[in-house]
């Protein structure tokens, strides 16, 4: 017989199911994704730290695990939810099954369980903390544990995913190539001159440095800790703010070092990257009820009323702080010390702040995310975007 | 962007009769795509010859032409009305082909219409193969080893290069027809012959063959900005060498990686733009090799298609509604998501269940054709299911099928077991049976995999013969096993097991076969411990929860939170009638949708179940909720429990809720209209025998056999000829007339094998009777004969099967007077509330009652058409308890015009035998000429069932002895019309001998170049052929079947020849005209437009 596992929420919600991966019990924000595929750069997000994941599709790990589809050499969600795990794995390039790479890397799951409903429940009551265990099935003992279970809002879990030294990166994307544009094909020259980019490591993403070496990057990865000073030291021609898990004001000393590397040299911000660059200029941060998690989420360019599908996976959101006009109408324009600033992007579901540039300095960045992995490649061509600044750069 | 302001009135072009391969999803893409344009103001212009339709109702377009879709129709109005654009990707490759004609020919130009949704040139990039091949490799991406040859010379020329498997395929036909594969020199150029002689353009395409690669489908939507979005990926549970129309599909695609499918959208995405599909839905196809990933695509349609359909109600998404907005200027941000109400149309669905699509097919009616599963569509029809899972949602699909199997149920009697290797246990002999069957596929394979893994084949075994992806294979096994496991526990069955059970989708019928005690008392079980059986109905909402759906779009899972929030409003369920199938189609969704309409007209709120994702009953516009539902007692069941309906209507959807509404009245569900104890009273022979004679009506003498002794005594009693069927079939199915005792010993012998538990029927069969429909309608006092339509075709051909003509062309007042008189007397015997449908033969001025069916029937669309009256909507409010008189209909209108309807036939798709029409039916769909007179309605049914008559050239005649005399009168009308005659040696004779100017032609037997040569060769521009004994058919079978395959106008009955010489008649006297339906309806009314 299967064995028994059981889901609390802290609002007393509880969710009766069957053990998945590691027998164990784990705690964290329980958050809902949408994504149809990939599982395995879910769990492989470093973004995902401090969370248990549901995911809403009905079945999970069909296609098994590969080495080569990790974002990041281990898993970081604490805790994974799926209403059906696959035991077997059917895919070419399949290395290991779903449920013994999750025993495997100790990660405690529940399957079997009404996602749907769960999904519902968060999304009316906000995401909150929960627990699942393969240990206890006594409610009130996990109500409480995750009850106890700290918010994610205020913690600094990029210290815990961050790298300890710097590294450097130099693998492509290969076989899995991003571009969807008939008139921007693969084949465009990579530029003569390679463009040494240091990227501030919040959680990184290994498809984000794949991409930059795409674009003919030399990709240097720093602690998120590393100082403006030992930044310049390494006469970078870019500056890469990677996405993170968590709260934005919870990383004082990144939004510290970013602001005096503003208008230093060209800057690209991702997800908490972009969050981190926001609140540099200025902006304010606010937690979403339930967050953005999944791969179909539309962006609108407020320039040229063009969407993207995006990736994306966050909590918590920047924008302007007071009553402001939606920029369905074109993009909106905010001052900062160093000059004007556009909000290029926003959410088509919920008019959420996507994307800034810099009009007076070279800083472009987006909530959600151009590496994909999971999810569509729509928005491939900022990493070229921002190798042209790189250009225009050297340039002038 | 904005609507556009420059576009005033569409042109919106059909896809005409349903046929294998183009099926009702094009009624739905109409339906949306009129509804759509209407609501932004526009004026539509509609051409489709499919009276079934609803996007044909009047109310939907402005000008509604049912009329023949041919480029001379289109031109004329063009004429007429001037639109300012066309929008041809909403009817199919039918509306695709024409648009390509009208290009060709310069009409579009010359009348300043300009195509809108897809250009002349996009649709020419993606329907032509080479200049397809050329984009798509010009984008890196990789196409099938391809080439187009025009010769047989060519063609052996191209396999070198290529390499067997190879596909052969005729170039720009429907449905992937014709598309054969070779594997040897013998069968290759075998198959080009013909794909050349198939193919309207005499070109074929030969293809590599990618059998045994996975096969996927994306839905990809772009608009005017140049945003594109993906709808839904679909993966083929068969692997690549079925056609998708054929296979069981699955959304979403459920074993591609992130980055495999990534890969396969970029390549959408860079497709469909080179293509330059300015806007709207396309369907492209990929196939996937299982063992490297490389993926190859397959072919592209620049239009919306079957999969859209199924794309749109898979997630929710309406894709055909979508794109005519987007046809017209809008872009995917500016339109709303109609279930969120909040979020916009330019996103991608994500759903959070499964759906599981299976294809129905027609077989058994078609002696001769093969049931094997190939790159030529051969199904009619399909059913979906949405679970929470694919274990959930494939056996809720295979209920839904109604094919009489309830689960993964055994074909070789092996139900319960399980084997996870070969044992001593193992049946070698039916081993070596499964493996041998499961080498060809066919419908059966699913179910042959069962028994593979039921015999201990292991999945490696499986996926080496069937290449259905393993992970498929494994949730299979895990049906297996876990049915292995409940039989085993069969007489301690706990509820954890049970709640397991409904959880993995098991329905009620199958339990009791697995465990064989009634799952009553597992009910009982359930109850007993305090639980209700816990099934809940849950939410399509295209966003898998993220944002709250405000459309009751819902499925069934059990044993989760429901969602259905049943209001407490008055309301009316509609049971549908399921997938399509000979028999039963599009002619009872429109009634189910009419019945819907009528509801909500009387504030009434609308509940509709219904499993055929093809259908426009089943788009949750329609109704008020919408339960996308497999049809049997359990699921209905379910639905009434949560909805407390106020009344159930079982009446529009055919035999599928009829069939149910005995048990349903049992459980006290409240049926509207006509009781089922009337229905009973119909349907059962005996108290319907004395029906007929309590009102002193005339039948023909039957009786009913339980051995072959009481059957031939039986026809001696009764006299030849005699009709023969077994008890409890549908739609004629085995039903023959036997002219002899020889051929009632033949067909005892091959259709009567237990006559003693089920009899065999037998009627005097009344050759050469004229057969006529009655559609009546009765509020249960008063009785309004609607429409009175005589055969083209004699008694016993098929009803579904033969043109007829309303009103009558031949009757005379006083049989017209008699036949009204024994309707109204029949409906008010029986208290028909709602519709009925009488069949009546007439013979020597004498009136038989046929058959009283007490419900809407297939011919309600084409009467409501022609009377201008909605018969559907009239007898849902009928039902609901108004008088006829109250609603204003105590009469059908004296009509001033004349419309035919004429079948179509699906015989080149399944490969038949014969071609002869019975009375078992077989056409898959249906066309309505409409005209001032019977000669060009009949005319112009025929051009738009595809057999446009001839204005001369040469008449092959070949008649039976009994109808020489009658083929007297077409020759010389022939004749004067200018013919040639060329007959067979008979009838030629005959001719002679009253003057008549003929050249003989020999038989096939007499030696050539025979009368087979002469068709071939393209001498012949119609052909008359009658026969009379089975030896006779046998003999002539080729005749038809030539005639068939060159496209040649054929007719198997005098009537209907000479039906046909009153179409070329009318065609010789006057000019075609065209008027839309809204114009015959006004004229009706008295009214001037």
């Amino acid at each position: 017989m299967m064995k028994k596992a059981l889901l609390a929420l802290a609002d007393g919600t509880t969710f009766e199911g069957t053990a998945l991966g590691y027998a164990g019990e784990t705690s964290g924000e329980v958050v809902f994704n949408t994504a149809m595929t990939g599982y395995q750069e879910v769990l492989t997000d470093p973004s995902y730290t401090g969370q248990i994941v549901v995911m809403t599709c009905s079945h999970i790990g069909n296609y098994g695990i590969t080495d080569e589809d990790g974002e990041s050499i281990r898993p970081w969600a604490e805790g994974f939810i799926v209403r059906e795990a696959s035991h077997t794995a059917s895919n070419w390039r399949s290395q290991e099954s779903f449920s013994d790479y999750l025993v495997r890397q100790k990660i405690v799951g529940i399957e079997g369980i009404d996602t749907r409903a769960l999904t519902r429940h968060l999304r009316d009551q906000g995401s909150q903390p929960g627990v699942i265990s393969h240990i206890t099935m006594n409610p009130k003992t996990l109500i409480e544990k995750a009850r106890h279970t700290p918010s994610i809002v205020g913690q600094d879990l990029v210290s815990r995913v961050t790298c300890t030294e710097p590294y450097s990166w130099n693998e492509g994307t290969g076989l899995w190539p991003t571009e969807i544009s008939s008139g921007h094909p693969d084949s465009t020259p990579k530029p003569s001159t390679s463009y040494k980019v240091v990227v501030f490591d919040f959680g990184v993403k290994l498809n984000i440095l794949r991409r930059l070496v795409d674009v003919g990057c030399e990709v240097h990865v720093v602690p998120a800790s590393t100082s403006a000073e030992a930044v310049k030291a390494m006469t970078p021609d870019g500056i890469l703010l990677s996405n993170g898990p968590g709260d934005p004001d919870a990383v004082p000393y990144a939004v510290e070092t970013i602001r005096t590397l503003i208008g230093w040299r060209p800057i690209f911000g991702i997800c908490l990257g972009h969050q981190i660059l926001g609140l540099a200029l200025g902006l304010e941060s606010h937690k979403l009820k339930f967050g953005h998690h999944g791969a179909n989420h539309p962006v609108l360019d407020l320039r040229t009323r063009k969407v993207e599908i995006t990736s994306q996976n966050h909590n918590f959101a920047v924008g302007l702080s007071g009553p402001h006009e939606s920029g369905s109408q074109g993009p909106e324009m905010f001052q900062s010390p160093w000059g004007q600033v556009l909000i290029t992007h926003r959410s088509l579901n919920d008019e959420c702040c996507e994307g800034l540039l810099g009009v007076d300095m070279p800083i472009m960045s987006t909530q959600y995310h151009p590496e994909a992995s999971p999810g569509p490649h729509d928005s491939a061509y900022l990493f070229r975007q921002f190798v042209e600044k790189l250009m225009q750069q050297q340039t002038t | 962007m904005p609507r556009r302001t420059d576009l005033h009135r569409i042109l919106l072009i059909g896809s005409g009769p349903i046929v294998i391969g183009q099926g009702c999803e094009f009624d739905y893409s109409g339906t949306q795509a009129c509804k759509a344009l209407k609501e932004e103001g526009f004026e539509v212009i509609l051409i489709n010859s499919n009276p079934a339709t609803i996007m044909t109702d009047p109310d939907l377009a402005d000008r509604t032409y049912v009329e023949p879709i041919t480029c001379e129709v289109v031109e004329r109005i063009l004429e007429r009305d001037r639109p300012d654009a066309l929008l041809p990707t909403m009817g199919g490759q039918t509306a695709l082909n024409l648009t390509v004609e009208l290009y060709q020919r310069g009409v579009l130009e010359k009348y300043g219409v300009h195509t809108i949704g897809a250009s002349y040139a996009a649709i020419q990039k993606a329907e032509d193969r080479e200049q397809f091949k050329d984009i798509i490799q010009g984008l890196g991406l990789h196409v099938p080893l391809s080439g187009s040859i025009h010769s047989r010379q060519e063609a052996i020329q191209l396999i070198e290069t290529i390499g067997f498997p190879a596909i052969v395929r005729p170039s720009f036909t429907l449905g992937g027809a014709g598309g054969n594969i070779a594997y040897n020199r013998e069968e290759y150029e075998q198959f080009v012959e013909w794909a050349l002689v198939t193919s309207p353009v005499k070109q074929a395409l030969i293809e590599q063959s990618l059998i045994g690669w996975k096969e996927y489908e994306l839905e990809v939507m772009r608009d005017l900005n140049d945003n594109v979005v993906i709808v839904c990926p679909i993966e083929n549970f068969d692997a690549m060498g079925v056609h998708t129309g054929d296979s069981i599909t699955v959304a979403p695609a459920l074993t591609l990686t992130d980055k495999e499918y990534q890969r396969m959208r970029n390549a959408a995405i860079r497709i469909i733009r080179a293509i330059g599909v300015d806007t709207g839905g396309s369907n492209i196809q990929f196939a996937v090799n299982p063992k490297t990933g490389d993926q190859i695509v397959i072919e592209m349609n620049p239009r919306v298609s079957r999969s859209s359909a199924l794309a749109s109600k898979a997630t929710g998404f309406p894709i055909a509604k979508i794109a005519a907005k987007l046809a017209v200027g809008y872009t995917l941000d500016e339109i709303t998501n109609d279930i969120t109400k909040v979020t916009k149309a330019s996103f991608e669905p994500t759903i959070d269940y499964v759906v599981v699509k299976i294809p129905r097919f027609t077989f058994e009616k078609f002696e001769g054709s093969d049931p094997t599963l190939t790159t030529h569509m051969k199904s009619v029809g399909e059913a979906m299911a949405l679970g929470a899972t694919f274990k959930e949602a494939l056996q809720k699909a295979i209920r839904s099928l109604e094919i009489d199997r309830f689960g993964l149920c055994s074909m070789y009697g092996l139900d319960g077991l399980y084997q996870t290797n070969q044992s001593a246990q193992t049946d070698q002999e039916v081993m070596a049976e499964i493996r041998t069957a499961l080498q060809t596929p066919t419908a059966n394979r699913m179910w042959q995999v069962a028994d593979g893994f039921r015999v201990g084949l292991t999945r490696d075994e499986l996926y080496a013969i069937t290449h259905i992806d393993p992970w498929f294979l494994e949730e299979i096994r895990q049906l297996v096993e876990f049915e292995s496991v409940l039989v085993h526990a069969r007489d301690a069955i706990t509820v954890e097991r049970y709640t397991r059970a409904k959880q993995l989708g098991f329905s009620d019928e199958r339990l009791t076969q697995l465990l064989k005690h009634p799952v009553d008392t597992m009910h009982a079980l359930l109850s007993s411990s305090g639980l209700s059986l816990p099934v809940a109905y849950k939410r399509v909402d295209t966003c898998a929860a993220e944002f709250e759906a405000h459309t009751p779009y819902l499925y069934s899972s059990y044993g989760t939170a429901c969602e259905a929030r049943v209001t407490d409003r008055k309301k009316v369920i509609i049971l549908g009638g399921g997938p399509n199938r000979i028999g039963q189609g599009i002619e009872f969704d429109y009634c189910c949708v009419h019945s819907a309409m009528a509801l909500q007209e009387e504030g009434i709120e609308t509940i509709m179940v219904n499993c055929n994702p093809e259908t426009v009953s089943t788009d949750y516009d329609i109704s008020d909720r919408l339960y996308f539902e497999p049809l049997t007692m359990e699921d209905v069941t379910h639905i009434l429990d949560v909805e407390q309906p106020f009344g159930l209507i079982v009446q529009f959807g055919g035999q599928t809720p009829l069939k149910l509404s005995w048990g349903l009245a049992n459980i006290g569900a409240p049926i509207l209209g006509t009781s089922p104890d009337a229905i009973d009273r119909a349907e059962d022979r005996k108290r319907f025998g004395a029906l007929i004679d309590e009102l002193q009506l005339r039948q023909p003498r039957s009786g009913m056999a339980q051995s072959h002794d009481e059957a031939h005594h039986i026809a001696e009693t009764i006299q030849y000829p005699v009709m023969a069927r077994p008890s409890y079939v549908l739609g004629g199915r085995a039903m023959q007339i036997l002219y002899d005792a020889d051929a009632l010993a033949r067909y005892l012998h091959t259709h009567a094998h237990n006559l003693a538990t089920h009899p065999l029927l037998i009627d005097h069969y009344l050759d050469g009777a004229i057969e006529v429909d009655v559609d009546a309608i009765s509020d249960g006092q008063q009785v309004v004969v609607a429409g009175i339509m005589e055969h083209v075709e004699m008694a016993g051909i098929h009803s579904g099967d033969s043109a007829c003509s309303l009103p009558p062309y031949s009757l005379n007042p006083t049989i017209i007077e008699e036949i009204t008189k024994q309707t109204i007397a029949l409906a008010k015997s029986l208290h028909v509330v709602g519709l009925m449908n009488i069949q009546f033969a007439v013979q020597e001025g004498q009136v038989f009652v046929l058959e009283v069916n007490p419900r809407a029937s297939r011919t309600v669309p084409f009467v409501s058409k022609t009377i201008g009256i909605p018969l559907a909507k009239f007898a849902t409010k009928v039902m609901l308890g108004k008088t006829l008189a109250e609603l204003g209909l105590t009469e059908a209108p004296t009509l001033t015009h004349m419309s035919v309807k004429e079948a179509v036939f699906p015989f080149t798709k399944l490969g038949a035998l014969d071609v002869l029409l019975g009375p078992e039916m077989r056409s898959t769909g249906e066309v309505m000429g409409i005209d001032g007179d019977f000669g060009w309605a009949f005319a112009k049914s025929q051009a738009a069932a595809g057999n446009a008559l001839p204005k001369s050239g040469v008449v092959l005649l070949s008649v039976k002895d009994a109808d020489k005399v009658r083929t007297v009168d077409i020759a010389q009308r022939l004749c004067r019309l200018g013919f040639t005659l060329q007959a067979t040696k008979g009838t030629a004779a005959y001719l002679r001998e009253h003057d008549i100017a003929v050249e003989s032609v020999n038989k096939i037997k007499e030696g050539r170049p025979h009368i087979v040569d002469v068709i071939k060769n393209g001498q012949i521009c119609v052909v008359v052929n009658t026969v009379g004994s089975a030896a006779s058919q046998d003999d002539s079978a080729p005749i038809r079947k030539e005639a068939l395959y060159q496209g040649i106008p054929y007719f198997t009955t005098i009537p209907a020849a000479k039906a046909a010489v009153l179409g070329m008649e009318a065609m010789r006297k006057g000019k075609l005209r065209v008027r839309p339906l809204q114009e015959y309806q006004a004229a009706l009314k008295g009214m001037q437009l």
